[in-house]
């Protein structure tokens, strides 16, 4: 029976049209419109949350008002992808999260314009702690990857 | 809060593969139920209530897959609960358990599942769709790269180095070679690990787990139930804690050094908690084995620190001097972890069931000597929820 077993091939394909919520549009409509990175500053703690949320998880609280953050930011994490993942872009890629000045929390986003072929020449440069700058797409069209990190 | 007594009297595991063409999911959760249920020589019937340990419904293909298996384990007309706490939901059905009983509503309960993950076409598209879909998904997040930010972090903060990472693949593959029940059996060296292909930097192949599959199973029973049943291998649970962090990550990396990514805040909580109801002062003393939810390679060594094995930043050198070999002070997955063997729906319960053979001396060839105290964790999503069970042989 071993080697006569019957397999039954099936895919999920499932579409889905997420609300951004007032909170995330905000954010999103910023960039677009504007080129601006918006935070939301928690009342409590006064922590300028990047990306910005209706509410603080530490104070258990609203947070109260937008905070416009720097285009300019420190890496504060960051790796370089060199396998193919199904369904994610093909590699090599830079991932990281930056705190972007007057922020309080990282953003995640690709770092762009840096070559990754070489890993160890690529580690020279890309650290904790460099410098990056946020890069804007041209045509915005309200998603996080409207805009990128690049290496100042 | 008075003490509740509560023990593990059966345990019951498949031998973890990268696939099983013979059995559907339900059949194989039945065959660990079967095992565990013999171990503790009782019946179907004698079991009060069910908790099902069963982690993403996507690496099964078949939403809410608890439906598809409750009767196959025994589930007709009893109680039945699905637990899902993405990695940590082992961990997690092991509490609902413990909480089950300790309510004095059920006095035994089997804590099951099964995991099936070799049948999709590749697990961290799925790991990917964990993520915010709208500020994070499309950044190309997985369960790998979670990990290469906690490494990278590390690194930086205590001068953690790719070879102290090699260490903890090394030790686990070691291990697993006395593990019955282990998917990966084959020794690697240093060299090995870190000449292997770099997945997500600084993480290389040999840092990261397989894709497993497999079941688990235990059977949970109250003071009253096991006296009755006159069972002496025991594994009482002293301790039972969970916490949970950040949903994102980026509020783990701040200069200020609270709630670090690099840290595993949330397990060091957790462990606080068990300790504490455990009665345990001194972890690097009184918890003489761990089965720890690693992953990772990066994520051993942040939780060895949390859990109070070593100062933060000395678990790198302390596996340099041996410390969490399997004859060392405090030996570190003696089963060979979840490096060797990751059934995610059931990687947390079998880091329990490992604990609880330990504790009950029945550990065969991976028995760590006079183990008589153990923890035992669970991690999940975003390295977002933890949990750490205590166990011991005493009451």
């Amino acid at each position: 029976m071993k080697d006569d077993l019957i397999f039954i091939a099936q895919r999920w394909d499932i579409e889905f049209k997420h609300a951004a919520g007032e909170t995330a549009s905000t954010f999103f409509k910023a960039i677009m419109q504007r080129r601006e990175i918006l935070g939301r500053l928690c009342p409590k703690c006064k922590r300028v949350l990047l990306p910005p949320r209706s509410f603080c998880e530490r104070c258990f609280v609203e947070t109260s008002e937008w905070v416009k953050v720097g285009g300019e930011g420190k890496i504060q994490s960051f790796t370089i992808v060199y396998e193919k993942f199904e369904g994610l872009p093909p590699p090599p890629y830079a991932i990281a999260y930056v705190l972007l000045d007057g922020a309080s929390t990282a953003m995640v986003n690709f770092v762009k314009g840096l070559d990754l072929n070489n890993l160890d020449q690529a580690i020279k440069k890309i650290k904790i702690g460099a410098k990056v700058k946020v890069a804007f797409k041209r045509k915005r069209e309200g998603r996080i990857t409207d805009f990128w990190y690049e290496l100042v | 809060m008075k003490p509740h007594r509560i023990g593990i009297i059966g345990v019951g595991q498949t031998k973890y593969v990268t696939r099983r063409d013979d059995v559907i999911l339900p059949e194989l959760a039945r065959e660990a139920a079967v095992i565990a249920l013999e171990d503790a020589g009782i019946e179907f019937k004698d079991i009060d209530a069910i908790v099902f340990s069963l982690a993403l419904d996507a690496l099964e293909g078949v939403e809410g897959a608890e439906k598809w298996c409750a009767g196959t384990v025994g589930g007709f007309r009893k109680p039945f609960l699905r637990v899902h706490t993405g990695g940590a939901t082992g961990g997690s059905a092991v509490h609902t358990g413990f909480f089950h009983i300790a309510s004095g509503l059920f006095n035994c309960v089997l804590v099951l599942g099964a995991e099936k993950m070799g049948e999709t076409h590749e697990a961290q598209n799925v790991l990917n769709q964990i993520f915010d879909p709208i500020y994070e998904r499309q950044v190309a997040i997985n369960a790998v790269n979670m990990c290469s930010f906690q490494a990278m972090r590390h690194m930086k903060k205590y001068g953690t180095t790719e070879y102290h990472l090699a260490l903890v693949a090394v030790r686990s593959r070691k291990n697993a070679l006395r593990n019955p029940y282990a998917h990966i059996k084959k020794e690697i060296t240093v060299e090995e690990v870190l000449n292997s292909r770099v997945i997500c930097y600084p993480l290389k192949l040999y840092d990261c787990c397989p894709r497993s599959t497999g079941a688990c199973a235990v059977v949970m029973a109250s003071e009253r139930f096991i006296r009755k049943l006159n069972k002496r291998d025991v594994a009482w649970i002293k301790g039972v804690a969970s916490c949970t962090n950040t949903y994102f990550m980026g509020d783990r990396m701040d200069d200020s050094g609270i709630n670090d990514h690099a840290d595993a805040e949330g397990l060091f909580l957790a462990a606080k908690r068990a300790y504490e109801m455990a009665g345990i002062s001194d972890p690097k003393k009184e918890i003489e084995v761990a089965e720890i939810y690693a992953p990772f390679t990066t994520t051993e060594l942040s939780a060895v620190e949390a859990l109070g094995f070593c100062e933060k930043g000395e678990s790198g050198i302390s596996n340099e001097r041996g410390v969490f070999d399997i004859d060392g002070k405090i030996p570190v997955n003696p089963s060979g972890g979840v490096l060797t063997a990751n059934p995610i729906s059931v990687t947390a319960l079998a880091r329990v069931a490992e604990a609880a053979l330990q504790v009950m001396g029945k550990a065969e060839e991976r028995q760590v000597e006079k183990a008589r105290t153990a923890v035992a964790t669970g991690e999940g999503g975003s390295l977002q929820f933890y949990t750490v069970t205590v166990l011991s042989d005493e009451m």
